[in-house]
């Protein structure tokens, strides 16, 4: 990346710009794009615990053979006595909101609505982002959206109350499959994630196109702004085909539709072909902003400029573009001819060359950088391990005839959760230490944070490295049961879990000690490394920044 | 490039973005006639190919025979609905007349429609109909019973593909519907 050297403006005589309104009208009728991240990091952690918790249930449940929780949990949900299939049909509800809700309403309003919003205009100098209140009504959506999801919850989804169709929402299972409201109102409460999304997406795009700071061409900008830029075009051209698609199942539940039923000429397959069309780019879209943000903090810790600036932003692009024709090797089990496998094959395995490029940048340069391992670079050195780890497997996975064997197995689960869970989430993690102290004025505690890190490595490795094992000797996902063979990891994997939990409470402890006691941060806490705008400013920046634009050299 | 209103080169940009979103929907909900149509040309999921009078001449049966085998399905209708013959053995490129027997088997009329599908997929592509009661809605008087012919050849093609020239064995199968099934889904 270049190094930028901004002409820092003076806000502190103008005690004016940085007047608030009152605190309904500053944090529900927000138009300030710091207000509006801040407001998506709380919702995307509130959101993160509620699907923590249920992913805490499932690791209870399969802690050992057997059912031994799901009915009483399902008898609790309905209010009397439920049979085992209502409670099979639980376990499917709960598998559903967990991946909704940690793909929707964590991830993306996190790594896109929290930082994006909070740094994008920081780093190109902006006053703020192109249509604030476009960026209000994205936010209150994505809010909405949440409610409902969790509010079909309560309402019949077919065998019990709830959507119990799993993310990808596949027919015939949910449409002839899930009689009831439930389904319905997943499907809308995607509708509205998505136009959320969209908006959010245009609103990116306007603002890095038109906005920049006199001098910051697209080759200066930091590579954070970047990944933003391609992610907001990946979620344009990917969320409306989900659209599409989900508006086709709500036509074959509700108006006698038959685009997905064979019965009247349409085809199952074409929903898993829409959806993977846009189920591909989703996953690019959840991690190229965490790439992003590594890519920033690697080379603050390294005080350097980050190696191969051009071939890490169109690496991004690379993913981004191939990323939209490969999305069958999510379908390799549904009867495509070898001709296909192999296009498909292949072109995943490409996928690898650009993300490579970007591991070996990330290496190089801390090169013979000067190191500092400050918390934010400790979960950027995790992130780059984790993703790696996860990334090999994708390419295992890549093989469309060693997929015949693995699909569906816990090996994926494996697989998602290590690019996931370990790399998007340690990208949050690591962004959240890197920027807390510019967002709040106050630094979080080093050694709370490295100790968060410690326990959190720890037991997401001990969750999720299990399950590989499980996968290849044929443990399928989805079933809330398992043979005893199986039992000895899945132990081990609960337990991970438990240990995992432990991490996220020290995260909450260091962050309410450190808003309440913490040291308070300086513009430039980072020092000489951090040189990109928002490091001009102060901690945290003014209500109103750049009233006079920088201009960069 | 002023603050906080939207400039018209903001809105500029905006309205692309948004008509790129629109667009995309469009090709969502385009892309039903045209995987339809991909299908129906590649033979893509052992779709069956429709071939008329005239093309069906054409084709030379070559001295290699084949087995195909028929399979009938219901779902929701009272009815009896089986092939004649569960298999034949036919030469490959020679026209073949099988038929499918349906009864109504209750005391009211009942219509359904069928579809149908050829496994291995592969071998859809080469699987040739020249008269077929595909999709055609048929309606069954209480007790009626319906001779459904199938006028089918094997394209020789098939031995020249990699990916078929190996099978043995193609399995056509018909599934028959109800139509207007009420209460689908909710």
């Amino acid at each position: 990346m270049t190094t930028i050297a901004a002409h820092p403006t003076d806000h502190h005589d103008h005690a004016h710009d940085d007047h608030k309104p009152s605190f309904f009208a500053r944090w529900f009728m927000s138009t300030n794009h710091k207000d509006i991240g801040t407001l998506y990091l709380i919702f995307a952690i509130f959101a993160g615990v509620i699907g923590g918790l249920i992913s805490g249930l499932m690791r209870l449940e399969l802690a050992e053979p057997g059912i031994q929780y799901l009915t009483s949990w399902a008898s609790m949900m309905k209010g009397s006595g439920a049979s085992l299939d209502e409670a099979y049909h639980m376990w499917n509800v709960l598998i559903t909101a967990h991946g909704l809700i940690m793909v929707f309403f964590m991830v993306m309003p996190a790594i896109i609505g929290g930082f994006g919003n909070w740094f994008v205009p920081l780093m190109i100098g902006a006053p703020d982002m192109a249509f604030p209140r476009m960026n209000n009504i994205s936010f209150w959506l994505t809010a909405v959206a949440f409610i409902m999801l969790l509010g079909s919850t309560f309402v019949p989804g077919g065998t019990g109350l709830g959507a119990g169709t799993g993310w990808t929402v596949y027919a015939p299972l949910s449409t002839s499959g899930s009689v009831g409201p439930a389904v319905d109102m997943a499907i809308f409460s995607l509708h509205l994630a998505g136009a959320a999304s969209i908006l959010g997406a245009v609103n990116f795009i306007t603002t890095i196109f038109n906005m920049r700071a006199p001098g910051m061409t697209l080759h200066k900008m930091p590579l954070f702004v970047w990944s933003v830029l391609v992610t907001a075009f990946l979620l344009l051209l990917s969320l409306p085909v989900l659209a599409a698609a989900i508006t086709m199942l709500l036509v074959d539940r509700n108006f006698g539709g038959a685009f997905f039923d064979a019965a009247g000429g349409g085809d199952p397959v074409l929903y898993q072909h829409l959806f993977w069309f846009f189920g591909h780019p989703e996953v690019y879209i959840m991690i190229l902003p965490g790439f992003g943000i590594i890519s920033q903090i690697v080379a603050t810790f390294s005080r350097k400029p980050v190696f191969g600036y051009l071939g890490m932003a169109y690496a991004m692009v690379a993913i981004g573009v191939v990323g939209f024709v490969v999305w069958a090797h999510h379908m390799y089990t549904t009867g495509m001819s070898v001709e296909v496998k192999m296009y498909f094959t292949a072109a995943t395995m490409v996928i690898a060359v650009p993300t490579g490029i970007k591991i070996f940048s990330w290496i190089a340069t801390m090169w013979g950088g000067s190191l500092s391992f400050k918390t934010p670079m400790v979960w950027a050195l995790g992130f780059i391990f984790m993703f790696t780890v996860g990334g090999v497997t994708g390419v295992v996975l890549a093989n469309g005839g060693v997929d015949d064997n693995l699909h569906d197995t816990y090996y994926v689960v494996a697989h998602f959760h290590y690019v996931l869970s370990l790399g998007a989430v340690f990208a949050l993690f690591a962004g959240f230490y890197y920027w807390f102290g510019k967002m709040s004025g106050r630094m979080l505690n080093e050694f709370l944070g490295h100790l968060h890190f410690w326990v959190f490595f720890v037991g997401v490795n001990m969750l999720f490295f299990p399950m590989h094992f499980l996968g290849q000797q044929g443990m399928p996902r989805r079933y809330p049961d398992y043979p005893d063979a199986f039992a000895h990891w899945n132990e081990i994997a609960s337990y991970g879990y438990a240990v995992l939990g432990v991490g996220v409470l020290i995260f909450f402890v260091n962050v309410f000690w450190s808003l309440a006691a913490g040291r308070k941060a300086e513009g430039n806490y980072w020092g000489e490394g951090a040189t990109t705008l928002e490091w001009t400013l102060s901690s945290p920046p003014p209500f109103h920044q750049f009233e006079t634009l920088p201009v960069i050299k | 490039m002023t603050a906080l209103t939207s400039t018209p080169n903001n809105l500029r940009t905006a309205l692309m973005a948004g008509s790129i979103a629109l667009a995309m929907v469009g090709m969502g909900f385009a892309s039903v006639p045209l995987y339809r149509i991909f299908c129906q040309v590649t033979g893509f999921g052992g779709t069956t190919m429709r071939i008329s009078e005239a093309e069906a001449a054409t084709v030379q049966a070559v001295n290699k025979t084949i087995v195909v085998r028929f399979d009938a399905n219901m779902r929701g209708l009272p009815w009896e609905f089986k092939p004649e013959r569960p298999t034949e053995t036919v030469t490959i490129g020679a026209r073949d007349m099988t038929i499918f027997l349906a009864k109504n088997l209750s005391d009211h009329p009942v219509t359904g429609t069928a579809t149908f599908n050829v496994s291995p997929a592969q071998a859809g592509q080469y699987f040739s109909k020249v008269q077929c009661f595909c999709f055609t809605e048929q309606t069954l008087k209480p007790g009626q019973q319906l001779r459904m012919p199938v006028v089918y050849y094997v394209d020789p093609k098939i031995l020249d593909d990699p990916d078929t020239k190996d099978v043995e064995e193609i399995t056509l199968s018909y599934t028959f519907y109800p139509v207007d099934e009420p209460g689908k889904g909710s």
